[in-house]
């Protein structure tokens, strides 16, 4: 392997990791106020379809990446009304969002399949951008790289070291004494479905703008649910799901690695790698049941009964 | 106020009942909303989408055809989610089935023998087990959370048929289509009507409910089952091996799933074919939360997201609606399910303009 080689695989492993991370850290915020929210897939594809409508009619990408957004918090609306208001059972709201987020962007964006889209271009930053093997990846990315990168300071910084990070910790490990000194945890909980709701609308809205720019009837290929599995592979920490997200990104793009290689390996055995990567992570990390109790908030799926 | 939302007691039994009814109501409702934003008429919408699919004999026999394997997949999936095994996995361990049977069956493309036919069935029904096998064993010794080791074996499993489609189980004389040879008579499905598709997989499916009723309401295991389900650690004090039952569970809805899979491609399809099943696996899981986890109502509910397959089929040929309509009442309907059953654990009191209604304490 020559450098090259490398220098455009970390860069490529950036890239596929960035939608991973930035639902993943909707679905941390969202489970450290204690809400297991597993319709991440939903709304990413709800946030992938509007992104490319938006964009594709208006021909502004930026317009597609807030309508993104702002679809993902409305899919995540729907979903806090279950599982906050009617105390729904939040795994089977969560999966009722995510089947209904396949349809509905199926339903809608019937009109787009196909349609070509320029996606969003690199910001290339002189200078910085040739460094020696990291300089691309992390340097010559598209505007929204960078604003996963920005995100993430914002996300660490908000649950380490600010009061409203506190909040939201005190609310998704103790409920009732969060009642007690007077938050509400409804409405904690809410903003948090909600941050989750336009993160996922976000990362669906990077891969039919900026991954690939097109959209496609489920094109998320579950990686709503890989972003579910990061945050436990993290152990709700903010720092690792860097880490695990451009982790994930490379067992996703090992054809890459394998061409470099010369391996010739059937592309859709190659295509299961990130699942089972998944699959192998969950179990390495899940098996110690102390550190999964440790690390999860308390509260987290259980729903809230407010107490008259 | 108006209204006034109590905690009941105790969950009401009737509620449970209906609001699988309500839920469809207002799914019917949205349909005809949605048919009059499409700009159609929304009584010929729901005329077309609900009864005329199944107007004839033809349409009832495919009603059946479509069912049969929903119907299987979801009376495995009512077993877990009464045991509280939330396996998501029926999609993978359905298209394992098939993978597995057609793998089998193209090793008696010649014969004639009349063992064939059970020896793929049973194949399919162990890949399906196969597949099911690793999250329980995952969940029972690694603690591994169970839905996203079912979802992520989905995809692969996806994956692999892909490949065996498109690599070993490819047919050679099929001008390199991504299909697997016609199966021969000995390994095709009987059908139970001469003239209809309707084949033996939908018996299959039936006797399967039978047998969950049986199980579940009549049998030491089922009620172990029930009370793992209701109280985990009810049912470890108890004494119940709850491994032992979590492996159980998962490995009879791999067989079902399984079976579904091997019925598909060895009755109304015939081959391999990339696209076994459209999403057969996730209905299912929303006619176990409709049909209550119950065999009757599973059945009910099989029937009814067959029907809206067919419809959206139709809803296509005959108004040239979006087929992925089906999929969005799919979830509608377990939107409102999910919405309706607040009203199993609360009550809503109307209470007029009166405001000296006495308020109930909890």
């Amino acid at each position: 392997m020559d450098i090259d080689l490398i220098t455009n695989i970390l860069f490529a492993m950036v890239r596929t990791g960035t939608p991973l991370l930035l639902v993943a850290m909707g679905e941390l915020i969202c489970e450290k106020s204690g809400v297991l929210n597993l319709g991440q897939e939903g709304m990413m594809l709800m946030g992938a379809m509007a992104g490319f409508a938006v964009a594709f009619v208006s021909g502004d990408l930026w317009f597609g990446v807030l309508a993104g957004i702002l679809t993902g918090m409305l899919m995540s609306l729907l979903f806090g009304f279950l599982a906050l208001n009617l105390n729904a059972n939040q795994v089977a709201s969560g999966l009722a969002l995510t089947i209904f987020g396949a349809g509905l962007s199926a339903y809608l964006g019937g009109d787009f399949v196909g349609k070509p889209l320029t996606g969003m271009e690199a910001w290339v930053i002189p200078g910085l951008s040739s460094i020696p093997l990291i300089g691309k990846a992390l340097f010559a990315q598209d505007p929204l790289v960078y604003l996963s990168f920005v995100m993430f300071g914002v996300v660490f910084f908000f649950v380490y070291h600010s009061r409203p990070g506190l909040i939201l910790k005190a609310v998704g490990e103790a409920p009732e004494s969060a009642v007690a000194v007077g938050l509400s945890v409804i409405r904690v909980r809410y903003l948090a479905v909600l941050f989750g709701g336009a993160m996922a609308g976000l990362g669906g809205a990077y891969l039919s703008l900026a991954y690939t720019p097109l959209w496609s009837d489920n094109m998320t290929a579950g990686r709503g649910w890989i972003a579910l599995a990061l945050v436990v592979f993290a152990s709700w920490r903010v720092g690792r799901l860097l880490l695990g997200a451009y982790l994930f990104g490379a067992a996703s793009i090992m054809h890459l690695v394998m061409q470099g290689l010369g391996v010739s390996v059937s592309s859709n055995l190659l295509a299961t790698l990130p699942y089972l990567a998944t699959i192998v992570v969950l179990v390495l990390l899940s098996s110690n049941q102390a550190r999964i109790k440790l690390f999860a908030p308390m509260s987290l799926g259980k729903p809230f009964h407010k107490t008259q | 106020m108006l209204v006034n939302v109590e905690r009941r007691a105790q969950g009401s039994r009737t509620m449970a009942y209906m609001s699988p009814v309500l839920a469809m109501v207002l799914t019917l409702f949205t349909g005809a909303l949605l048919f009059w934003i499409q700009e159609q008429n929304p009584l010929q919408g729901l005329y077309t989408f609900f009864i005329l699919p199944v107007a004839d004999l033809y349409g009832l026999s495919e009603l059946g055809v479509k069912a049969a394997p929903i119907l299987l997949c979801a009376a495995g999936l009512a077993v877990c989610f009464r045991a509280n095994v939330w396996n998501i996995g029926a999609e993978g361990q359905l298209l394992m089935g098939a993978l597995f049977g057609s793998w089998v069956a193209l090793q008696f493309l010649e014969s004639t023998s009349g063992w064939a036919m059970p020896l793929v069935l049973l194949s399919g029904a162990l890949g399906g087990m196969c597949w099911a096998a690793i999250p329980a064993i995952l969940k029972n010794h690694f603690n591994t959370n169970e839905i996203l080791t079912t979802i992520m074996l989905n995809y692969v499993a996806l994956n692999l048929l892909l490949f065996g489609v498109h690599g070993p189980l490819k047919d050679p004389d099929g001008f390199n289509f991504p299909e697997s040879a016609l199966f021969s008579e000995a390994t095709t499905l009987p059908v139970l009507i001469e003239g209809y598709r309707l084949h033996l997989g939908a018996l299959l499916a039936l006797l399967a409910v039978v047998a969950v009723w049986v199980v579940l309401s009549r049998t030491f295991i089922g009620f172990q089952i029930r009370v793992l389900g209701m109280d985990s650690s009810a049912a470890h004090y108890a004494g119940f091996r709850e491994k032992k039952l979590v492996l159980l569970v998962l490995l009879f809805c791999g067989a079902m799933a399984g079976l579904a899979g091997v019925s598909e491609v060895t009755g109304p399809i015939g081959q391999l074919v990339p696209t076994v099943s459209p999403g057969y696996g996730y209905s299912a899981i929303i006619v176990a939360f409709l049909g209550r986890l119950h065999p009757v109502g599973i059945v009910l509910a099989s029937l009814l997201m067959a029907l809206v397959y067919m419809g959206s089929e139709m809803g296509q040929i005959q108004m040239g609606l979006p087929l992925a309509l089906g999929g969005l009442f799919q979830g509608v309907l377990l939107f409102y399910l999910l919405a309706c059953d607040f009203l199993i654990m609360y009550r809503i009191r109307w209470q007029g303009f009166a405001s000296n209604v006495a308020t109930n304490e909890a």
